[in-house]
């Protein structure tokens, strides 16, 4: 954690479609930070997190993820997508999933090795879930499929993970008990984190940036109401109680 | 009745009307090349059926085998082979239907629909060209696997032994492309290419499974096996383990019980498998 660069974009801008989902995006997140990104449906959070991964080929502006191409980086990136539409019945063990993370490792007709599945079952340890390794991923309840997800962008012993609204399908109770996880891991990694849950960000996120189209961020917690009205393009009431910034919208 | 006899042979009038035993009826060579044909094409479906079905691709491969008929056709037409030119015209389908729901704004069971009939035609508008005599046409749609010949046989496990390496080697590859293919793409893996290849392979088994079951059956053989297996276990290897046991089983009461009745084979072997598929359905409700 020597303060060296973990991802550096510079006015980077996605046209999708037609339409202009980024727009002069410029942001630096130092290696150990915890950032959350938030910001309303169709802001551009998953696409900035594809353009990290190199995903998106960004027509204007560079990024750079750890010094390097996006693509040269991947192996070094963990990933969670958004909850995924997968078959709940698909006939697959919790360990077989978490084991498709080290496919960066082993290539296209690349064979795991006994490495490979120790690496996993570490994985699945430090979520916590290494008792349920051979129980079919579609008997876990949501949270434990998350922590199964979790694992399986953890098993590459990545140096950088990226999380796309990792909460959904935990039951709020569980909630608590799933961010400290993460916090937990921010301690060996650095951490991006697309999320709605505007609270739970502020509290164990160390930064917050706001996307909608353009990126709201000024290297720490706070954002002003400005920004978090700009991007939102709505009304929000600021309510800070000890917790940084409570966002709450207000609706017509 | 149609002209195409796809009912086993009877042996010559002296055994008229007598209920064989299966030694007896395996006696003859051309129920021992049937039956050959028959277990090999079922680890066939057995590997590839389950992937269709994790896959939701089921239509996709009914597009490839109607489409196929068009080569047949041609065949025909040209005095060749009609299989050689199945394959050509069952690839082609393949790649057409995965690159044009792909790219444009066709959506896949468009794609798949358009194909599906213009491969039909085109096969029966050769056929008319050809104005020969087309006594096994008939079979090339509803299947006589006892018409099955060793070269056939050759061709089936050649095919049959290439897919088995195939997944073999892209196991851990097609596994993340049928659970999680948008994860798979984040992580590096060219789903594209890597369905596409799927598609050929669900492409080539269908012409095997021409021989047997026939165009129209064929979807319900490559998928039945593998959709029972799924509701009795819940790995990958034993599914397969258990459709190719369930489809060389299905072939061989299939087999059994045509001869015996004098019914249609192809479709003989699709009811049992049908039949043991509603079964097992209720029973696992």
């Amino acid at each position: 954690m020597t303060g060296a660069s973990a991802v550096s974009i510079e006015d980077l801008s996605v046209y999708l479609g037609g339409r202009t989902v980024l727009e002069d995006v410029n942001i630096e997140v130092k290696e150990g930070d915890f950032l959350g990104l938030i910001g309303p449906n169709g802001g551009g959070k998953t696409t900035l997190l594809k353009a990290i991964l190199g995903l998106i080929k960004p027509p204007r502006g560079r990024v750079l993820v750890l010094g390097m191409s996006p693509e040269e980086a991947r192996k070094r990136v963990g990933y969670l997508p958004q909850k995924s539409l997968f078959d709940p019945k698909f006939p697959i063990s919790a360990l077989e999933v978490v084991m498709m993370g080290r496919y960066g490792k082993r290539g296209l007709f690349g064979r795991y090795s006994p490495e490979d599945r120790d690496a996993a079952l570490a994985a699945l340890s430090a979520v916590g879930m290494l008792e349920e390794k051979d129980r079919e991923i579609g008997g876990l309840s949501g949270g434990q499929q998350q922590r199964i997800f979790v694992a399986r962008a953890l098993v590459s012993e990545p140096e950088l993970l990226l999380l796309d609204e990792p909460a959904t399908g935990i039951d709020s109770s569980r909630q608590r008990e799933f961010y400290e996880l993460l916090s937990e891991l921010n301690e060996k990694m650095t951490i991006i984190m697309v999320s709605h849950d505007i609270s739970a960000v502020s509290t164990y996120v160390k930064k917050i940036a706001c996307v909608n189209r353009k990126l709201y961020y000024h290297s720490s917690k706070e954002l002003t109401a400005e920004d978090i009205e700009e991007a939102y393009q709505c009304p929000v009431e600021m309510i800070a109680h000890g917790v940084p910034h409570r966002v709450l919208r207000e609706h017509d | 009745m149609p002209r195409g006899d796809d009912r086993p042979r009877r042996p010559p009038s002296g055994f008229e009307g007598a209920r064989l035993t299966m030694i007896e009826i395996f006696a003859y060579e051309f129920m021992q090349r049937a039956l050959f044909a028959g277990v090999i094409a079922s680890v066939l479906c057995g590997v590839i059926g389950i992937y269709v079905i994790l896959n939701r691709i089921v239509f996709i491969g009914g597009g490839i085998a109607h489409t196929a008929f068009g080569g047949i056709g041609l065949g025909y037409l040209l005095g060749m082979d009609p299989l050689i030119f199945a394959v050509l015209f069952s690839v082609a389908a393949a790649l057409g239907i995965g690159a044009i729901s792909d790219r444009s704004r066709v959506s896949e069971d468009t794609a798949i629909g358009v194909f599906w009939a213009a491969g039909m035609s085109l096969g029966i508008v050769f056929v008319s060209l050809s104005r020969g005599y087309a006594p096994d046409l008939f079979d090339y749609l509803f299947g006589n696997i006892l018409a099955v010949s060793w070269n056939d046989v050759l061709l089936i496990s050649v095919l049959t032994l290439g897919m088995i390496i195939l997944v073999a080697l892209l196991y851990k590859d097609l596994l993340i492309l049928s659970f999680d293919p948008s994860y798979g793409e984040a992580v590096g893996l060219p789903t594209r290419e890597l369905r596409l290849l799927l598609l050929c392979m669900v492409a080539l088994s269908v012409v095997v499974l021409i021989k047997i079951v026939g165009i129209i059956l064929v979807i319900a053989l490559l998928t039945i096996p593998g959709a029972i297996g799924r509701q009795h276990a819940q790995s990958l290897k034993r599914i397969m383990a258990i459709s190719i046991f369930l489809g060389a089983s299905f072939v061989l009461v299939g087999l059994v019980l045509s001869y015996q009745l004098n019914i249609p084979s192809g479709a003989t072997i699709i009811l049992t498998a049908s039949g043991t598929f509603f079964a097992s359905t209720l029973l696992t409700r």
